[in-house]
């Protein structure tokens, strides 16, 4: 199949939706690709290297006519019509909220696929669009944010004196949060996150972030509050937030904020009171503000100064804004599409239908619509069923200290009278065994575990020394004490011996690195 | 100096050199050095008694004696160097058995030389008859329960016999009922010794061993086997107090309190009481709960998608289990971390405590594939890095990394330390098929939309992937 790359028509789209890399791997998969003079430029692409990989330098027309379409934006009606009516198009088409286009690809006959409507399943990560672009976004918004903050983000003390380290607060640990975490954190700031999933606290933690909670309310965790994942939260739970959220913004330098709900308006985290509490001179970076903002008097595309000196940054294109790498990233993102799409490798598109992270991105398909998809169950796990009458985990109680003296005592007390009963032999007899089980309980208190084994075969080896009561039985009495000794001397021989053979062999094949 | 203060002095020295293997054992760097201090303690002791019977019994003595051990030596060496590393459980639990059995005869012995002996050749004792007695009869039992049991445990881990748990009717009034008739027959050998009463008492011990270990399920050889390990300790323990011999009473002291310790370490890994363990049946009760109603669906994968997975990994975590140690696959997951430490990728093993049926069994299979043992982590080491770990490859373990055991307070294993495999970012589970673990417990790990099942052999597998990358 030829495969069509058109440039980006659209204002300040940088990217483009192949790189020479993934034009190879295109290839590889047994098609033909095309891409138009100069679509690769703003993205440090050169025509060249595109010939180099493969591929031809042809006109719009030319890209727009291949059979399939691989573009970053949704096209424009004048773009659809430059298509083929049998074509294949990919690319963000955000189906929910553009029903024109869709009407438009469905008119045209085309198939189109929505790479911002791939499900959510693990399996589709790799063709996820979305959370390769959210990771872009967040590490630019902090980017954009240093950028606009007066002050350094790492602490320093110097000799002209001592400065303190920024303090960056990040508003949802998704995919673009956990990545402005990371970013943040490793530009040297104080890094806090919230997440209305309290189990993201150990995510946050791990990219160097403090995890900041909002306090539980006892009713609603009784309740169940469902994933939380890009849902909508709760009126009081909202309240306790936004609590949270007001302490924060008094105290930090720099928020950076992720709320999205797909096909909703973006949640207001920090209302107009929030942003005037704010030290002159903070910044807020909006990640939402393509959907209204999470940040009252966010404005999309736009950087606005609050009267009291506070940024608010509202760029809907933070991932255009890394144009080598998220081209890198949505080519890669393409190419597992096709992959997914080309499984003989023969150039040959199969359009299978009943897997569901294709059916969930098709939306038109030969005149016909396909939106919405069915709902796919994002998580195979059954629903929990109350667990029948839950048992106390097996954890076992210490015993109580005044129990546990009286046990010690009573047991002293047993081997006293059992010893002062006892003729003077067997008392020397248990002397030596007394020390012997307590020296064998430390002698090994702390075997490295990767020992056990051997530790046991030697053990084992050892404890042939009863080789030593057999041997002394030979010979004495009567033949049969003689040759039920001789039995006891062989069996109690190949321990010895096969016991510490095995452990030699086993100790010679640890070795360090 | 007599030949009897030299033999006792010889005996100290001896014990001394056990107490410094075992110590010797703990760490890597001083193992080798353990083992040579066993063979020289052992050797020693062995001198000292050859000496000793030599002086007092005549040439068809030393000469019975040679053959035997000769002949034991040969045996014992032989078994040592074509046992597979995967068949080291079956190994060991047979010696321990050849212990126990040793223990037993060497008991009758005592009863054939003193009281069942014509009283003209009777051996005159410094003690009373009736604590040499009892000697016997404790003496035979530990050595007769020690004996069947490693039996039982042999045959179960060489898949001999079925390793599921064998559940009698009142299993612990039987093992209660056998401990009383043993005091019961202890007190009236005592009494009066005689040939039908030890026969019995031998029964009796055996048939307790037997079922001892028949009704412990497979999932908790470990502890098993390393229980077996300390009885044969206190068989050795109890043949020296028959002999008045104190070398056999200290090296079966320290084996059987090591053993003991052992056994405890593992089950406290496990959460599971030691009484429980001991007395059977872990996995029967509770299984009728939730454990059975986890379903889901799962989702399948490639040995190349794997391949694509672990290329683009920054750090990966094996965990293996009993599983590879069946398929044989050590030596190809050995080269897979090889290709992969050489890509640049980090490796590590997790290994859970009681993975495999031997405690330390991963770690000798892995060493037998020269995989560096610094890069082989306890469960403690490694579950916290699991969250930050690109993937982890489970390999034929199962119950070990089971998050019902974490989340889900009804499931039989709950409360069981595991390894947080389901917390990286993605696991992919070699297994044969969906069939549950050694606990039947079914593992709603491979239900997890992070999880990827890969079928099949795990050699074959591996191979595979080596192949993919």
């Amino acid at each position: 199949m030829l495969i069509g790359v058109p440039a980006e028509t659209r204002r300040n789209e940088t990217r483009v939706a192949a790189t020479p890399v993934s034009v190879e791997q295109l290839r590889a998969l047994g098609h033909e690709v095309l891409v138009q003079a100069g679509a690769g430029e703003a993205a440090s692409c050169t025509d060249g290297a595109y010939v180099a990989a493969g591929a031809r330098i042809g006109s719009a027309a030319e890209a727009w006519g291949a059979d399939v379409v691989l573009h970053v934006n949704a096209p424009t009606p004048d773009e659809v019509a430059l298509l083929r009516p049998d074509a294949v198009l990919v690319s963000l088409l955000a189906p929910a909220l553009s029903p024109d286009l869709l009407d438009a690809l469905v008119a045209r006959g085309v198939t189109a696929l929505a790479m911002d409507a791939v499900p959510r399943i693990s399996r589709a990560q790799s063709l996820d669009v979305l959370s390769s672009m959210a990771n872009i976004a967040g590490y630019r918004a902090v980017v954009e944010a240093a950028h606009a903050f007066g002050r350094f983000f790492t602490g320093q003390v110097t000799a002209a004196g001592k400065v303190p380290p920024a303090k960056v607060f990040v508003a949802g640990a998704g995919v673009a949060g956990l990545a402005a975490i990371g970013a943040a954190s490793s530009l040297g700031a104080i890094v806090r996150a919230t997440d209305v999933r309290p189990e993201v606290a150990e995510q946050v933690r791990s990219l160097g972030g403090e995890y900041v909670g909002v306090p539980a309310d006892e009713a609603e965790q009784a309740a169940g509050s469902g994933t939380g994942y890009a849902s909508v939260t709760s009126d009081t739970f909202n309240a306790r937030a936004a609590v949270m959220y007001a302490e924060q913004a008094r105290d930090v330098d720099v928020v950076v904020t992720t709320a999205l709900i797909p096909g909703r308006p973006a949640p207001r985290l920090l209302t107009e009171d929030m942003v005037a509490s704010m030290k002159p001179g903070s910044v807020v970076v909006d990640m939402a503000a393509a959907q209204g903002g999470n940040v009252a008097g966010s404005v999309a595309d736009e950087v606005v100064v609050t009267p009291n000196g506070v940024t608010i940054i509202g760029y809907t294109d933070l991932p255009a804004r890394l144009p080598a790498q998220a081209s890198q990233l949505f080519a890669t993102n393409l190419v597992n599409l096709l992959k997914l799409l080309t499984p003989g490798k023969d150039g040959r598109l199969v359009l299978d239908l009943d897997d569901v992270v294709v059916r969930g991105m098709t939306v038109a398909r030969g005149g016909e619509r396909l939106w919405p998809p069915p709902p796919v169950q994002v998580s195979a796990a059954p629903v929990a069923t109350p667990a029948p009458a839950p048992r106390q985990p097996a954890v076992r109680k210490e015993a109580p200290p005044g129990r546990r003296v009286a046990l010690v005592g009573l047991g002293a007390a047993l081997l006293f009278v059992l010893a002062a009963l006892s003729p003077d032999q067997l008392i020397g007899n248990l002397t030596v065994f007394a020390l012997a089980v307590v020296v064998g309980f430390y002698v090994i208190g702390h075997v490295h575990h990767a020992l056990h084994t051997p530790l046991m075969s030697v053990t084992n080896a050892i404890s042939g020394i009863i080789v030593v009561g057999a041997l002394l039985q030979l010979g004495h009495v009567s033949s049969v004490v003689t040759v039920l000794a001789f039995v006891a001397v062989l069996l109690a021989s190949i321990n010895v011996f096969g016991g510490f053979a095995v452990t030699r062999r086993m100790l010679g094949m640890f070795r360090r690195a | 100096m007599t030949a009897t203060t030299a033999a006792s002095s010889a005996y100290i020295v001896a014990a001394l050199l056990f107490v410094l293997s075992l110590a010797g054992l703990s760490r890597h760097e001083t193992a080798k050095a353990g083992n040579a201090y066993g063979m020289a303690g052992m050797a020693v002791a062995l001198v000292a008694t050859i000496g000793l019977a030599a002086r007092d019994g005549d040439a068809l003595t030393v000469g019975l004696i040679v053959v035997a051990m000769v002949l034991g030596a040969a045996i014992g060496i032989w078994r040592a160097r074509i046992v597979e590393m995967t068949g080291m459980p079956e190994l060991i639990a047979l010696l321990h058995s050849f212990v126990g059995l040793a223990a037993v005869l060497v008991g009758w012995n005592g009863y054939l030389s003193v009281e069942g002996a014509p009283a003209a050749e009777a051996e005159v004792l410094d003690l009373p008859v009736g604590i040499h007695s009892a000697e016997v009869a404790i003496g035979v039992f530990i050595g007769a329960v020690t004996f069947t049991g490693s039996i039982v445990a042999f045959l179960k881990l060489s898949g001999r016999i079925r390793s599921n748990p064998l559940v009698l009717p009142g299993k612990n009034a039987l093992n209660v009922g056998a401990l009383v008739a043993f005091a019961v027959l202890t007190v009236v050998f005592v009494v009066s010794p005689g040939l039908a009463v030890l026969s019995g008492l031998t029964l009796l011990a055996l048939a307790l061993g037997w079922h001892l270990v028949a009704s412990i399920g497979g999932g908790d050889m470990p502890v098993v086997v390393s229980m077996l390990n300390s009885y044969s300790g206190w068989a050795a323990a109890a043949s020296g107090f028959l002999l008045d011999n104190d070398l056999l009473i200290i090296t079966g002291a320290l084996v059987g309190s090591s053993g003991a310790y052992l056994s405890y370490i593992m089950c406290q890994a496990m959460n599971r009481s030691f009484l429980s363990v001991i007395a059977g049946g872990f996995g029967n009760e509770g299984s009728t709960a939730a454990s059975g109603d986890v379903e889901g669906e799962h989702t399948e994968t490639t040995a190349e998608e794997v391949a694509q997975l672990l290329r683009d990994a920054d750090s990966v975590v094996i965990t293996p289990g009993y599983g590879m140690a069946v398929a044989h696959a050590q030596a190809a997951v050995a080269d897979l971390t090889r290709t992969l430490t050489d890509k640049g990728v980090q490796v590590r093993f997790g290994i859970h405590p009681v993975a495999g049926r031997l405690p330390g069994h991963m770690n000798v299979l892995l060493a037998e594939a020269k995989v560096p043992y610094d890069v082989v982590l306890e469960m403690d080491e490694i579950n916290d890095d699991l969250a930050k770990t690109d993937v982890v490859l489970v390999i034929g373990a199962n119950d070990t990394v089971n998050p019902a055991a974490a989340e889900d307070p009804a499931s039989p294993i709950a409360g069981m330390p595991v390894l947080h495999v389901w917390e990286a970012e993605s696991v992919v589970v070699f297994k044969r098929s969906m069939s549950t673990g050694y606990a039947g417990v079914q593992n709603p790990l491979f239900f997890r939309s992070n999880t990827r099942m890969l079928f099949g052999d795990a050699r074959e597998r591996v191979e595979d992937i080596l192949r993919a990358l």
